[in-house]
């Protein structure tokens, strides 16, 4: 598959609210991981409407495009890279044909991201590498004289990775201001919920001991989000974390908040009314 | 052979700013005339190698040419996944420096002894994998490999003074050198315990042995292994690494594959946790990897066979 940016594919964005192309990334992950019977759908579901912040918005500079003075993105919590393609799919980056690919044979939209898909620059599914990789793009980003700033969203359980805190007391010390970590804080992980698994509290004094400015947001107040990161870098010349307050499986009750939709793929009835939900929502 | 690597860098990176040289918290006498002259493009990221090889891929994308600099232990073991999911997956110019083959560090102990790393590193596609046999080859293997597209490993020892014999520092990218010329056997050696090898063919007795340094581990030198195995009947690989799956493995991996009927000795470090504590001298020969036991155990081979 041959995968371009095409300006007459942009099919949605130029007329969704942020608020809208939240929900349009929602009704996209149900319709592609019902058709393709897979699961991680709540994790998808809790970061809409951070990437919506990010996608449907001018936050992200030149987000999807080619140019080197771009703002990067990284979606570290590779899982959820159905969210992130329906999200390129809204800015025209992907055709619906395209996004119609997801998980079939030898497309390059599979479960985790891929950089050969364009929009994705670091290949991830594997927790715990991305902020390193962020560090790495933001410190070249310095070093080249560039503004482009560096996005990096993480899971809350993937913090259980030693890897991360590595990446975080780098970038502390270096004073990379212009890497953003997001972290989809929604309490749970595969197996179980954070706080019974490996509990990450206090999450957000954790990474101010390790050097980062932290604020704590509502992960799904899409304004809210899209002001604050269009506000960043902050003076401070510190690197930037915000722990976005998610709900997981967002906007489908059955999901809101159950370990199993980590896993599971929808039934018919459970996808009717899970359609019925977001567009509710 | 590591400060004539990281001479040899920093004269690189004279003229070109994409080099960047990354150590894990080590390095000490080696580094420092690096970061003197290239003070903006020398980081120490701290004892974190997973990091320090993300952050490469970070800066590799960006357009750098990192060199990730640390005992072969913690370069190369400690962020494999690292390794595997950067710059091998993403095909980027990462350099991975790893200081140590074998027992070169001696005393320290099991936790420092490089052993295993060519054998899990050749595993990964497109990933060149060098190890110099001694310290112009180094330099050489250098000048001929930094600015490649691909990722690569650069194996280094730590003794800066002792030539392989004919060696000459010469290097080419998955190419055997040749460095004496043998009838009745081939030796094979790799990395700093190359000299070693050499050293076994004076004590053969009458049997003549041609030597071949493999300082490209990946890609595989095929055709010159597959002219070696055609003309030798016996081969013997001698590498400071496991016996499982390093050179020894490759050159049985060649034969095999070919159907050819050599009879190969594999000289390395037998799988095991338990060595003796005591210095390189002393842990090489409890485990045959000295010139006069590579020598004997070529000579019983070869009675052996006849």
């Amino acid at each position: 598959m041959t995968v371009t940016r095409d300006a007459s594919r942009i099919a949605e964005a130029a007329h969704l609210s942020p608020t809208e192309f939240a929900r349009s990334i929602r009704r996209l992950v149900l319709e592609e991981s019902k058709r393709a019977n897979v699961g991680h759908i709540g994790s998808a579901l809790s970061i809409a409407d951070i990437l919506a912040a990010l996608y449907g918005t001018a936050v992200l500079r030149d987000g999807a495009g080619q140019s080197g003075e771009r703002d990067r993105f990284i979606l570290s919590k590779g899982h959820a890279a159905l969210a992130l393609y329906a999200a390129l799919h809204l800015q025209g980056c992907l055709s619906r044909e395209q996004l119609a690919t997801y998980c079939r044979d030898d497309s390059l939209l599979g479960v985790h991201p891929d950089r050969a898909l364009p929009g994705v620059d670091f290949t991830t599914g594997a927790l715990g590498h991305g902020l390193s990789y962020g560090a790495g793009a933001a410190l070249a980003g310095r070093m080249l004289g560039s503004d482009r700033r560096v996005f990096v969203l993480m899971s809350d359980a993937e913090c259980n990775e030693g890897s991360v805190w590595e990446a975080a007391m780098f970038a502390a010390h270096h004073q990379l201001s212009n890497l953003v970590a997001i972290i989809d804080a929604n309490g749970q992980q595969a197996l179980g919920y954070t706080s019974e698994v490996l509990d990450l509290e206090p999450l957000a004094a954790r990474w101010k001991a390790f050097g980062w400015e932290v604020e704590e947001l509502p992960g799904h107040d899409v304004e809210v989000l899209a002001a604050r990161f269009d506000s960043l870098p902050a003076p401070t010349g510190q690197p930037h974390v915000v722990v976005a307050r998610t709900v997981f499986g967002r906007g489908v009750s059955y999901m809101e908040g159950q370990i199993k939709w980590h896993y599971l793929p929808m039934s018919e009835a459970e996808y009717e009314q899970a359609l019925r939900e977001v567009a509710e929502g | 052979m590591r400060r004539a690597f990281v001479e040899g860098l920093a004269d690189l990176a004279d003229a070109d700013d994409r080099i960047v040289l990354l150590t894990g918290d080590l390095g000490f006498s080696v580094v420092e005339g690096f970061a003197r002259r290239h003070p903006k493009r020398f980081i120490n990221v701290g004892v974190a190698e997973q990091n320090m090889v993300g952050v490469a891929t970070g800066l590799a994308e960006a357009g750098f040419l990192p060199f990730t600099y640390s005992i072969a232990t913690f370069s190369a073991l400690r962020p494999f996944e690292f390794i595997r999911n950067g710059p091998v997956l993403h095909d980027l110019p990462v350099r991975i420096v790893g200081i140590g083959g074998g027992f070169e560090y001696g005393t320290a102990g099991y936790t420092h002894h490089a052993i295993d790393d060519l054998a899990v590193l050749r595993t990964l596609p497109r990933l060149i994998v060098l190890a110099p046999a001694d310290p112009a080859q180094a330099r050489a293997a250098l000048l001929a490999t930094w600015s490649r597209p691909e990722p690569i490993y650069y194996r280094l020892g730590k003794d800066e003074e002792t030539l392989v014999p004919g060696l000459d520092g010469s290097f080419e990218l998955g190419s055997l050198t040749k460095v004496r010329d043998g009838t009745d056997l081939a030796i094979i050696a790799t990395g700093a315990i190359a000299a070693e090898a050499v050293a076994a063919a004076t004590l053969l007795e009458g049997l003549s042995a041609e030597i071949h340094i493999a300082a490209t581990i990946s890609p595989i030198a095929r055709r010159g292994l597959i002219d070696i195995l055609s003309r030798h009947q016996t081969i013997a690989t001698v590498e400071g690494h496991s016996e499982v799956g390093g050179l020894g493995s490759l050159v049985l991996e060649v034969a095999a594959s070919r159907g050819l009927p050599n009879r190969v000795v594999v000289c390395g470090i037998p799988p095991a946790k338990a060595f003796r504590n005591g210095g390189e001298r002393h842990l090489n020969a409890s485990v045959g990897l000295t010139a006069d036991r590579i020598a004997a155990r070529i000579r019983k081979s070869m009675r052996a066979l006849h």
